[in-house]
């Protein structure tokens, strides 16, 4: 039942290198796709008849003011939540509605806003857990955690491309805010996803972190389809394939950053231009 | 604490029990043989408390539950075989946790907490209020189970001693597996669980399926002390299903400190040994027939100084300093 037909990803190879996806052209049919997604909470439209695609190799950075349904938008495309209507199609299956542990199986990686991990574990068994989920032998209940070397490399390696192997045996709590987002990255590759939902990675990060988040996920970009929400305006130009523009849960506009930034529509939008998507 | 030290450890324990008998003190070996019962029952309790994140208030339903398959199994005067009563029983146990689990685990923190112990109610009254289980008398087990190898006789069960070492043995074998349990892949995902459920699904795991799992394992471990529990005393009755003793299991998980296996005995024999103590009359005149009153400050006494349980407090003493053991 764990598995759903769809082949595993290959292992990570050495040095931090992720992966070897068969590349897909950016041209070709995207992996994941939404048609007319609605969300409404009551009498709220959180998120209003969007359709967006999502390519391996590219990176679509969704972008908009506080409330404009982005994290919503996530959470319909990871199954935190069920959508009220529309499609979203994973390699031409409709998985609305499915719950978030089984889209999460069927190849969909998020990370959170805010940090969302195992506080109390040690790095590497944060890591480690999230490459167990991929196993089918994760009921297995005598022989111990620690004994699967392919889970452990799978582990390692995660850690490894999201540069905290020196931190494996501290304990999740005592690591700094950045490194945190860092560990919240790490679990989501090793559970080895092909699309990856990025809820604001560099939120709170110095500039040296963000510099170094912003290369891994260009990195990444080469083998996954990722969904990129953001605010800092020169991450977002520095690794859009596609942008689109979210307002009051509906897309605005949506197109290679040329076009969305000489868009009328978005101009008029942010008549001041960037400082209000910083917000 | 030395960690070769850490791993011998319960092996003497269970060493020095195992010797226990040699004192030829009847008392105190059938109140040695309660508290082992109460190990079991307590850690049970703690899969589910300290390592799944489910604060059960129903679990005295699998442990009297196992007592009254034992009680009705068993033909009235004759002898059972504890061959196939006690694996029934602990069946009927693990079905009834399956059944129940699958909708109590629909809900959460206080809401489960009601549910659980709507359910344990429920089977009170059935036993309570029907003939099924002979009401609120509950029912004699005139004869103890036996256990034959062919003809020849491998404990009896009658004789207090090997009763006692039977009920040392399944306690530790009840440690074993669930320190095996604990240490897999199926036990670090319930400690995942315990710890960030949301997390956990995000990652991909069914999280109710291993709940589940660890509710109905925990059933059938409840369902071993409530048979064993059944056996000593000679009957079953309503008592043994009531939320007092849902309760008393509970307290042990706190008292000992939740989290840990040897927290849970700990807890188990600190209950019993402290309820014997605080309602001994020539050391407590009136007070001792108010014992719980006692027994309800030491526990708050616990829950505000002590999160971790006396377990806590033995780490407390034998750890190096932190500052040592920090960073490297």
């Amino acid at each position: 039942m764990i598995s759903n037909g769809l082949p595993p990803s290959p292992l990570p190879e050495q040095g931090g290198n992720l992966g070897s996806l068969r590349s897909q052209a950016v041209t070709g049919a995207p992996i994941l796709r939404t048609r007319g997604l609605t969300k409404r909470f009551g009498g709220l439209v959180a998120v209003s008849d969007v359709s967006l695609d999502l390519h391996v190799g590219e990176v679509h950075v969704v972008i908009g003011p506080n409330g404009a349904g982005k994290s919503t938008l996530t959470n319909l495309l990871s199954g935190d939540l069920p959508p009220t209507a529309g499609e979203v199609m994973l390699e031409g299956r409709d998985i609305a509605g499915l719950s978030s542990d089984q889209i999460s199986r069927m190849g969909v990686g998020r990370s959170y806003q805010k940090t969302n991990i195992f506080l109390p574990f040690t790095v590497f068994e944060n890591a480690r857990l999230a490459a167990q989920s991929r196993t089918p032998h994760a009921l297995r209940v005598f022989s111990q955690a620690e004994g699967y070397a392919e889970i452990n490399q799978r582990a390692q390696a995660a850690l490894a491309a999201a540069g905290l192997e020196h931190r494996a045996q501290r304990i999740a709590a005592t690591l700094s805010h950045g490194e945190q987002r860092q560990l919240e990255i790490a679990m989501c590759l090793a559970t080895q996803p092909r699309v990856l939902l990025l809820d604001e990675p560099l939120a709170g990060m110095g500039p040296h972190e963000s510099q170094r988040m912003v290369e891994l996920i260009k990195k990444l970009s080469a083998d996954h389809a990722i969904m990129l929400i953001e605010h800092d305006m020169d991450a977002v130009f520095a690794l859009a394939h596609r942008l689109t523009v979210m307002v009051n849960g509906e897309v605005l506009e949506s197109g290679t950053p040329a076009e969305v930034r000489s868009s009328p529509a978005v101009q008029l939008a942010y008549l001041g231009g960037e400082e209000l998507l910083h917000d | 604490m030395n960690s070769r030290l850490t791993k011998f450890l319960p092996w003497l324990v269970v060493g020095l029990l195992a010797l226990f008998p040699l004192m030829e003190s009847t008392f105190y070996l059938q109140l040695l043989t309660k508290v082992l019962i109460m190990a079991i029952f307590a850690m049970s309790l703690d899969l589910l408390v300290g390592y799944t994140g489910l604060v059960s208030f129903g679990h005295a339903a699998y442990f009297g539950l196992a007592g009254y398959a034992l009680a009705l199994l068993a033909p009235k005067y004759e002898t059972v075989s504890l061959w196939w009563s006690f694996p029934a029983s602990i069946a009927i146990c693990a079905l009834f946790a399956l059944i129940t689990g699958m909708l109590v685990l629909r809900t959460r923190g206080i809401y489960f907490i009601m549910v659980t112990l709507a359910f344990a109610q429920m089977l009170f009254f059935v036993f309570h209020d029907t003939k099924l289980g002979g009401g609120s008398d509950g029912i004699y087990i005139y004869a103890k189970p036996t256990m034959k190898l062919g003809e020849m006789e491998l404990v009896n069960l009658e004789k207090l001693e090997q009763f006692y070492w039977l009920v040392l043995f399944l306690m530790a074998a009840t440690y074993m597996l669930l320190h095996r349990v604990l240490g897999s892949s199926f036990g670090r995902a319930l400690l995942g669980i315990k710890v960030n459920e949301h997390r956990m699904r995000a990652l991909g795991f069914p999280v109710f399926r291993y709940q589940l799992a660890s509710f109905t394992l925990s059933g059938a471990l409840a369902g071993i002390a409530g048979y064993l529990a059944a056996v000593q005393y000679g009957f079953v009755n309503p008592e043994i299903l009531s939320w007092h003793q849902s309760g008393a299991v509970l307290m042990m998980v706190i008292l000992g400190g939740m989290g840990t296996l040897h927290g849970a005995v700990i807890g188990a024999f600190a209950f019993v040994l402290l309820q014997e103590v605080l309602s001994n009359q020539a050391w407590f005149g009136i007070a001792a027939k108010h014992w719980q009153l006692a027994m309800g400050m030491l526990i708050m006494l616990v829950a505000l100084y002590l999160p971790q349980g006396l377990a806590g407090l033995m780490q407390r003493f034998g750890r190096k300093p932190v500052a040592e053991a920090a960073d490297d």
